[in-house]
């Protein structure tokens, strides 16, 4: 328990991996804290990543968390100018009121 | 060692509460408040392992920019009091189930995961790019990333390039009915758009809409 090591931070990244799969899985009603909880699951990828490169030696993990961030930032800005468009035309971005596929 | 394992505890605790309220409080301003806390434990937890500068890149982008965004949409979208209440709604109960088991097996699957890396602590590590204890972090992910990563550094320009043009291209709207300059037709115009010369024959005069 005193001695903190990966296996620490892996479970610190599963429970917030598992959190962010929850909050997609749960929500009906607001389409943005779907987003939220995409956002919490990347962040749980970078816990890993940071953990096992700190923990192995190697600084590969910290590039890949640097990559991830982008990608993230972009994914973020790119879903966000989506729901303000869907909004803007339907003036609504309920979860439920989003079936014009009929999936 | 204590002092380390308490401020993980407390951090790693104050991330996971965070990170349910993200994703069952009511209130949606109240969701990305909630993030924005979970974002800066996470990078307290970084900065404790020793990765200062991804910690400082995850204040500065995340806290700064992603967190900022979504708080401006949920504001500018009026959404902020639409009730999300996925857990008490009747009618849409019914999917709940089937999440909750999903999530517990995803779960258990990474626990296992964990599990099988802890019992084999003599996993060869790769070791290619070890971690020089004399210099700084933020210098060793410098002499990493501009050199051998340089080509995947420069790819992840062009997709916030990209991001940023589609963002700007799905937003923008053409609004009909607002006088604008324009500076092409203004530079563009020639004298014979604006002067016309006319012969005015003697005792007729000219009408002006000839």
């Amino acid at each position: 328990m005193i001695d903190i090591g990966l296996g620490h931070y892996l479970t610190l990244g599963a429970i917030i991996f598992t959190i962010g799969i929850v909050g997609i899985f749960l929500n009906r009603k607001n389409i943005i804290v779907i987003l939220m909880s995409i956002e919490l699951i990347l962040l749980a990828v970078n816990i890993n990543l940071v953990a096992f490169s700190i923990f192995l030696n190697d600084i590969s993990g910290q590039i890949f968390t640097l990559f991830i961030l982008t990608v993230a930032a972009a994914e973020a800005a790119i879903g966000l100018a989506i729901i303000v468009v869907y909004y803007r035309n339907s003036s609504s971005i309920d979860v439920e009121k989003i079936d014009s596929l009929k999936g | 060692m204590l002092a380390h394992a308490i401020f993980f505890y407390i951090f790693s605790f104050v991330a996971i509460i965070s990170a349910i309220m993200v994703t069952v409080s009511k209130n949606t301003v109240h969701s990305v408040f909630f993030l924005i806390l979970d974002f800066i434990s996470i990078s307290c937890l970084f900065i404790m392992i020793g990765a200062e500068f991804l910690g400082m890149i995850m204040l500065i982008v995340y806290v700064g920019a992603v967190a900022v965004l979504f708080l401006f949409v949920v504001m500018m979208l009026n959404v902020a009091q639409q009730k999300n209440q996925w857990f008490s709604a009747k009618e849409s109960s019914k999917h709940i189930p089937v999440g909750l088991i999903i999530s517990v097996i995803i779960f258990f699957e990474l626990i296992i995961v964990i599990g099988g890396w802890k019992y084999k602590p003599d996993l060869v590590s790769a070791m290619s790019l070890s971690i020089d204890k004399e210099i700084s972090n933020t210098h060793a992910i410098g002499y990493v990333l501009y050199t051998d990563y340089i080509h995947v550094f420069q790819l992840s320009g062009m997709i916030l390039l990209v991001a940023m043009i589609g963002a700007i291209v799905l937003t923008f709207r053409q609004r009909s009915g607002v006088k604008r300059q324009s500076y092409f037709s203004q530079i563009s115009r020639e004298k014979s758009d604006g002067v016309e010369l006319i012969d005015v024959e003697s005792n007729k005069g000219v009408k002006s809409d000839d």
